[in-house]
């Protein structure tokens, strides 16, 4: 920290007088810097000279738990990941597991996984930019976001059983089909969406202070955000057009009608409105994927016949009253118990040695058992051939890749997530030096940051 | 005597239990995924801001109670002790998630099995991440004991139950023997 | 291009550099000798043809447990000892790891004007205790993988050279040892306070 006198401010009293640099520390226990990364900056006044980001103070070791565990059993693991929006991380482990062993899972399993997969995007971005308004003194838009992402959480534990950890993508398929009344669940979620981003539009986007405070800061350009390998909504906003869904389509993306939002100066604010525009897009894809899902979800089999509540079944079946059953077809909630056997063809591959048996037939008959048994004990599983794959989705921040290599155990050999924030936080000290310390609160804030993909 | 509890001062402290459980100042030190189900509990739909809770301290000279949110990791360990050690006492510590009760299903390298390994822990919430009912619960619990800890003079030790809770007092000889062999980790 | 044309490309253009290529399941993949890495690297990012300005991922794999003991499960003395084996059978086998090399450092490239990918693999010898691994650094060419070398660095122990800051990323300066390596236990902890548990 040499001293050094302000060269251009000869008219400033004071001027002639020696200034030196200040360490500072933002530790990681500060709460706009999300808890977790420390930024060591170097300022002069309010402008920040130099930053050192340290990362890591959460890692939790997860490719290292990933070759201790079966494949099925990295799903937990993959959901805390990006814990926003779990269901994109469990879809993009599934699919390169898939990839992996070779097989394709029904056409209706993909619409699911891709209508979750935008759900869970819409609760990103709303928390992104929830979090970045409320560090910014707009505490308002934040409550009001996260009342919107109530209602999506409440749809999605309507599907999956839990809010936020959901552990619901299988290899091989998902673990339950939509429950009945989805579409109209989903439907006035939305609508309640859509009537809080009306809102906290008009909050923010023409509010003086927060276009003060976001235009013009953290600016990158296209060139330099493509070295970092920046992707997503970030690089989105300094003008470059890449974006997974489009230009290398997975499950049925390539059939669904959506448009990409690109901005062009780089800024805070640019990716501020990427991501509202983005959160009206992904509605707008599981609308379309409501109407064309192919139908899948038939509780009764028609062939057999005679629907029978599943706990009667059994009541029936224990006092030794065949004849009451043969030929019923049992009728289960889809979500808490798991696949029907009805449903099961619909959202499950159709490999055995991949995919757990439906409820009756693991109870039921002998065949059932034995695939239930060899997928589920300890020291049989899923066991893809010896091989490595890599598969990106476009997560919500950008390019998720699993590369994943196996060496036919029924343990992964080795599982990578590329995260996409990791590129993205590369680059933050390059984003906030030359601008003043206020704005790294901003700048932060629309990098999204989440620790658990950061720092896995 | 002004040792022994008298009407005035047993009252007293009662009051001011009373005043310290409705009025938390916490200090959120949100690390992860529960950081989410955090925000969700402090936010309209489940408010914690109607227990008196619901104003975040970032500082920890001015907070009281220290919810500890999310995976405690080996590197962060030294930062939350001495974020602890900050804080002026009459102080009380939450393990917000089963990460910070136990260390959750990362039982490796890199966590810290359990933040009671390193400073004293007055309620355990766990879930993985919690449901926010689960937390307005725990922090009903921890009102509990800030009332009790003012009234009764002492803080209540950690390890007694209520008789009908105690696992001991519940034995009747239906609990399946498990063999002692074959269980090691 | 297609995955066998990005291929043969490379093949022609260097064909002392490339050890062996593969396409399984659709992943253009070519193995590299560590020595032509910066050379090849440079050539995917400026000829015209692919246009690789994305380093997407940078990783290592270590193979020294590849199809040995059956990884422990994580509940262990479950007393099932089962051999690792493919039970999907497949006509078109992946090679398997790189012969001989412990480590195999793995790139990812991507090119958005042509929209291909390309996998390098390079070997990396194994060497002793007091030197590390070591490859050349691309931190010239991409500034990502300035991060991305150094978590290599610190999980694999793999050095960089002529990396501007090479140290620990993830884990702190304290610790010993690389915890991806197969022979660092889940386990064992290195607690900076608190008891050893």
């Amino acid at each position: 920290m040499t001293p050094q006198s302000n060269p251009s401010a000869k008219s400033v009293p004071g001027a002639d007088l020696e200034t030196r640099d200040m360490m500072l520390n933002i530790g990681p226990a500060h709460p706009a810097m999300h808890g977790i990364i420390r930024i060591v900056a170097r300022l002069d006044g309010e402008r920040i000279q130099e930053a050192d980001v340290e990362i890591g103070y959460l890692h939790r070791g997860f490719e290292k738990m990933a070759e201790v565990v079966d494949y099925n059993g990295v799903i937990p693991y993959a959901d805390r990941l990006n814990y926003v929006s779990p269901l994109i991380n469990n879809m993009g482990y599934c699919m390169a597991v898939e990839k992996l062993l070779g097989i394709s899972v029904p056409e209706r399993c993909h619409y699911v996984r891709v209508i979750l997969s935008e759900i869970s995007r819409v609760t990103d971005h709303l928390t992104c930019v929830g979090a970045t308004a409320m560090e910014l003194g707009a505490f308002t838009v934040f409550l009001y976001m996260i009342k919107a992402r109530e209602y999506l959480w409440e749809l999605v534990e309507m599907v999956t059983g839990a809010r936020l950890t959901v552990t619901y993508c299988r290899v091989g398929g998902v673990k339950a089909d939509l429950p009945e009344d989805f579409a109209q669940a989903c439907r006035k979620a939305f609508e309640e969406t859509r009537k809080v981003l009306a809102e906290s539009d008009a909050l923010l986007t023409r509010n003086r202070i927060f276009v003060d405070r976001m235009n013009g800061t953290g600016v990158i350009s296209a060139e330099d955000a493509i070295s970092y390998g920046i992707t997503g909504p970030f690089l989105r906003s300094t003008g470059a057009d890449y974006d997974v869904r489009k230009d290398c389509p997975y499950a049925v993306y390539d059939r669904l009608p959506f448009d990409v939002p690109v901005g062009s100066r780089g800024d805070n604010m640019d990716r501020y409105l990427v991501r509202m525009e983005e959160m009206e897009q992904s509605m707008r894809i599981v609308e379309a994927a409501l109407r064309d899902i192919p139908p899948g979800s038939v509780l009764v089999n028609p062939e057999t016949g005679r629907p029978i509540p599943a706990a009667e079944m059994v009541d029936l079946a224990k006092e030794g009253n065949i004849a009451a059953i043969a030929g019923g077809c049992a009728v289960v909630g889809p979500t808490l118990e798991g696949a029907g056997r009805a449903q099961h063809p619909s959202i499950a591959a159709d490999e055995k040695r991949v995919s757990l048996p439906p409820k009756e037939d693991a109870y039921g008959n002998i065949e059932g058992l034995m695939q239930q048994f060899k997928l589920v004990m300890l020291g049989h599983g899923v066991r893809p051939p010896q091989g490595e794959v890599y598969f990106p989705v476009e997560g919500a921040n950008g390019e998720l890749g699993f590369y994943v290599v196996s060496d036919g155990a029924g343990n992964p050999y080795r599982v990578r997530v590329r995260p996409p924030c990791f590129a993205i936080m590369s680059a933050l000290s390059k984003l906030i030096t030359g601008d003043m310390m206020a704005d790294i609160v901003p700048t932060f804030g629309s990098v999204n940051m989440i620790g658990g993909e950061l720092d896995r | 005597m002004p040792n022994e509890p008298s009407f005035l001062t047993s009252r007293l402290d009662e009051a001011i239990g009373w005043a310290r459980k409705f009025s938390i100042f916490q200090y959120p030190f949100i690390t992860a995924c529960c950081g989410m189900e955090y925000m969700a509990t402090a936010c309209s739909h489940y408010d914690v801001d109607r227990f008196g809770a619901g104003l975040p301290r970032f500082s920890p000279r001015q907070a009281d109670v220290l919810f500890v949110v999310g995976t405690i990791s080996h590197k962060l360990a030294p930062v939350l002790k001495r974020i602890h050690d900050q804080m002026a006492d009459p102080k009380w510590v939450v393990a917000f998630g089963v990460c910070t009760c136990t260390g959750g299903f990362y039982d490796n390298y890199a966590t810290v099995m359990g933040i009671d390994t390193i400073m004293p822990v007055d309620v355990y919430i766990p879930g993985c991440p919690p449901r926010p009912e689960m937390v307005l619960d725990g922090l009903i619990k921890l009102q509990n004991r800030i009332q009790e800890e003012h009234t009764a003079g002492k803080r209540p030790e950690p390890a007694s139950r209520p008789p009908e809770l105690d696992p001991e007092s519940q034995k009747n000889g239906l609990e399946p023997e498990l063999p002692k062999e074959g269980l090691e980790a | 291009m297609n995955t066998s044309s990005l291929i043969s490309s490379v093949t022609d253009r260097f064909p002392e550099a490339v050890s062996a290529s593969h396409t399984y399941r659709g992943d253009a993949t070519l193995v590299l000798r560590p020595e032509s890495l910066l050379e090849v690297a440079r050539f995917l990012k400026q000829d015209p043809a692919f246009e690789m300005n994305f380093l997407m991922d940078l990783t290592a794999v270590d193979y020294s447990a590849f199809d040995k003991a059956p990884a422990p499960a994580f509940f262990a003395s479950s007393g099932v000892a089962v051999r690792p084996s493919s039970q999907i059978p497949d006509e078109d086998p992946w090679p398997g790891p790189p012969e001989g090399t412990r480590f195999t450092v793995v790139y990812h490239f991507f090119s958005t004007a042509h929209k291909h990918r390309l996998r390098l693999v390079v070997p990396v010898e194994e060497t002793a205790e007091e030197k590390p691994a070591e490859v050349d650094s691309l931190t010239d060419l991409w500034a990502g993988a300035d991060w991305l070398e150094r978590e290599v660095w610190d999980m694999f122990g793999i050095a960089f050279r002529g990396h501007p800051d090479l140290r620990r990323i993830l884990m702190y300066e304290e610790f010993e040892g690389h915890p991806l390596r197969k022979d660092y236990p889940v386990k064992k902890r290195q607690p900076l306070i608190g008891p050893d548990n």
